[in-house]
């Protein structure tokens, strides 16, 4: 048993090193009263947050919590679900995401998506991350937009010498970092991330996570996870869902606390929130 | 399976008679399996045996031949075939892959005319050839008046196999992973771009069996054929895709009703050449699928 206010074991906590509050926060998105529709079901319920310019902001909960519906709403990959239907606002730099003139291409553009499952395309290593640059009619050479995104993923060294190879040769942690390479060549503002390491062994797991430290210095990240330790360790921000049943017996996912991740995991003020991250439920 | 409790001696683990049941079956399935290729086998060296002594060069240099059946060949129809088939070709796969594009990437499925549409699709696939001759004579050769020649033949078929063919490929289609889909969109594709750089050149694999063995179902069709008026005896190859034409299944047919046994063993090398043909295309077909086929 675990009281508030004592750190969980074996976790190192890594906040922004001067608490800031929400506040102070330079916002990406501003999410006011966001609910999400599927058909009838209302899957996410009025949610509230903030996500933070190069920040990584982490967001947390059980299965089923609605947290990989609302990340998705962010580059609105949400659109390619029939009857999937937004409710409420996000604003990315003061600009409605849903506003009609918006087009969903540009936004994923902009805001680049990293999944849960490593994607790669079944071409080569170095066409798979020629590819963004390419649809997008991108200036420039490619050679160097190649090595420059292979490199900032730190996979540069790895695959230097089989660039022709195809990706899916590659390990699935490489795969994944091919991943992060691939998005981060169209030069987006925003990485978003569904469980990146749920489909990978600790080693890997590792590896991306000190990647995204170095990539929170250019890109504002957003990252669901199961692992809270992973939150823990890598985000500065976390925000923790639940679903919750209403009246009617409906599940709904709902955002019960958003903080530093710091305070989420040393002083939660939810009761629920506690309960998760002691691991009493979830 | 049972379930097994701990058991109190190896006894209770003994086989209890299910080996016979499991052999039995096997039995039965192997068995269905070798009435298929005994028939097949029959087949194959009846026509080989029946056509061997006509099997030689004069069967595709020489015309067809109405009085001699010792020097007649079948070129006119060979190359009627050819000509016909690859005209098909044109015709049908590239509006089949762009219907199976349509209903796996664009339809809205709970839209009560795409439904329809998809139903109706696994109708056409059903439907006798020989409706299709008719339409093929009433519309393409009588009222567009594109005649009884290679066009109106290779329109006909095409529409006989295009339903086959969008089926094969909403299939190829179909097993391309929507990971890949949502990769390229979130990268700022557009669905244009996902499609034809992604989903397109991963299933073509798929979708070039499914056209080749379509277009092998297509050159064996007689039916249709005969209400379009492909001559049975012609001393001429199709010099364009409007000439008059024969094709391989009309000539044997014709040759097979014929009194004189001459006729009968030029029939059964016919055939052989027939079933060269579709040979060679279903083999580039399994070529195709196994050297291009993704492992995901």
């Amino acid at each position: 048993m675990t009281e508030i206010g004592t750190p969980m074991a074996n976790v190192t906590v890594r906040g922004p090193e001067a608490p800031r509050n929400l506040e102070a926060l330079d916002p990406v998105f501003t999410v006011s009263d966001l609910s999400v529709f599927y058909g009838d079901y209302e899957a996410v319920r009025e949610v509230d947050m903030l996500i933070g310019n190069r920040e990584i902001t982490a967001m947390i909960g059980p299965s089923g919590c609605g947290k990989s519906t609302v990340l998705r709403c962010f580059n609105r990959m949400n659109d390619l679900i029939p009857g999937a239907r937004p409710a409420g606002k996000i604003l990315y730099h003061g600009e409605d995401l849903y506003g009609d003139h918006v087009d969903p291409i540009e936004v994923r553009r902009r805001i680049g998506m990293v999944f849960q499952k490593p994607n790669p395309f079944p071409k080569s290593i170095y066409d798979n991350i020629a590819y963004g640059p390419r649809v997008n009619g991108m200036k420039g050479k490619m050679d160097d937009l190649v090595e420059q995104a292979l490199t900032q993923a730190a996979l540069w060294d790895e695959v230097k010498d089989k660039l022709k190879q195809n990706a899916l040769s590659l390990s699935g942690g490489q795969q994944q970092r091919l991943c992060i390479a691939r998005a981060i060549a169209v030069k987006p503002e925003v990485i978003l991330m569904d469980e990146p390491c749920s489909a990978l062994d600790p080693i890997a797991t590792t590896k991306i996570e000190d990647l995204m430290q170095q990539l929170a210095r250019d890109y504002t990240i957003v990252i669901v996870t199961h692992n809270m330790q992973q939150a823990a360790r890598v985000s500065h921000r976390t925000a923790f869902f639940t679903a919750e049943v209403d009246d009617k017996g409906v599940r709904h996912g709902r955002l019960v606390e958003y903080d530093e991740t710091s305070r989420i995991f040393t002083n939660p003020t939810d009761k629920r929130t506690e309960d998760y991250i002691t691991g009493r439920f979830g | 399976m049972a379930v097994l409790s701990t058991p109190r001696s190896a006894v209770e683990l003994a086989s209890k008679g299910r080996p016979v049941k499991e052999i039995l079956f096997r039995t039965v399935l192997l068995a269905s399996l070798a009435l298929a290729l005994i028939f097949l086998i029959a087949l194959l060296t009846f026509v080989l045996t029946e056509g061997w002594p006509r099997l030689d060069a004069r069967l595709w240099e020489n015309m067809p031949s109405i009085r001699n059946p010792e020097i007649a060949g079948a070129q006119s129809a060979i190359t009627g075939t050819l000509w016909v088939i690859s005209l098909t070709a044109v015709f049908t796969i590239p509006t089949g892959i762009a219907a199976a594009i349509y209903l796996e990437e664009y339809a809205d499925r709970t839209r009560w005319y795409n439904r329809v549409i998809e139903l109706n699709i696994q109708n056409l696939a059903a439907i006798p050839s020989i409706v299709y001759g008719i339409l093929g004579l009433g519309i393409i050769a009588r009222t567009i008046g594109l005649g009884f020649s290679v066009i109106t033949a290779s329109i006909t078929l095409g529409l006989l196999v295009l339903p086959i063919v969008i089926i094969a490929s909403r299939e190829a289609i179909r097993a391309v992973p929507p990971s890949i889909r949502e990769g390229s969109l979130a990268l700022g594709a557009t669905q244009w771009q996902t499609i034809y750089r992604q989903v397109l050149p991963a299933s073509i694999p798929g979708i070039a069996t499914g056209s080749i063995l379509a277009l092998s179902r297509a050159i064996g069709e007689a039916a249709p054929l005969i209400m379009l008026g492909a001559v049975s005896f012609i001393r001429f190859n199709p010099d364009g895709i409007f000439a008059s034409y024969t094709v391989l299944p009309i000539q044997i047919f014709n040759w097979i009703s014929q009194s004189r046994e001459g006729f009968h063993v030029l029939a059964a090398a016919a055939i052989v050449i027939l079933l060269l043909i579709l040979l060679l295309m279903n083999s580039v077909a399994i070529w195709l699928r196994n050297r291009y086929q993704k492992r995901w």
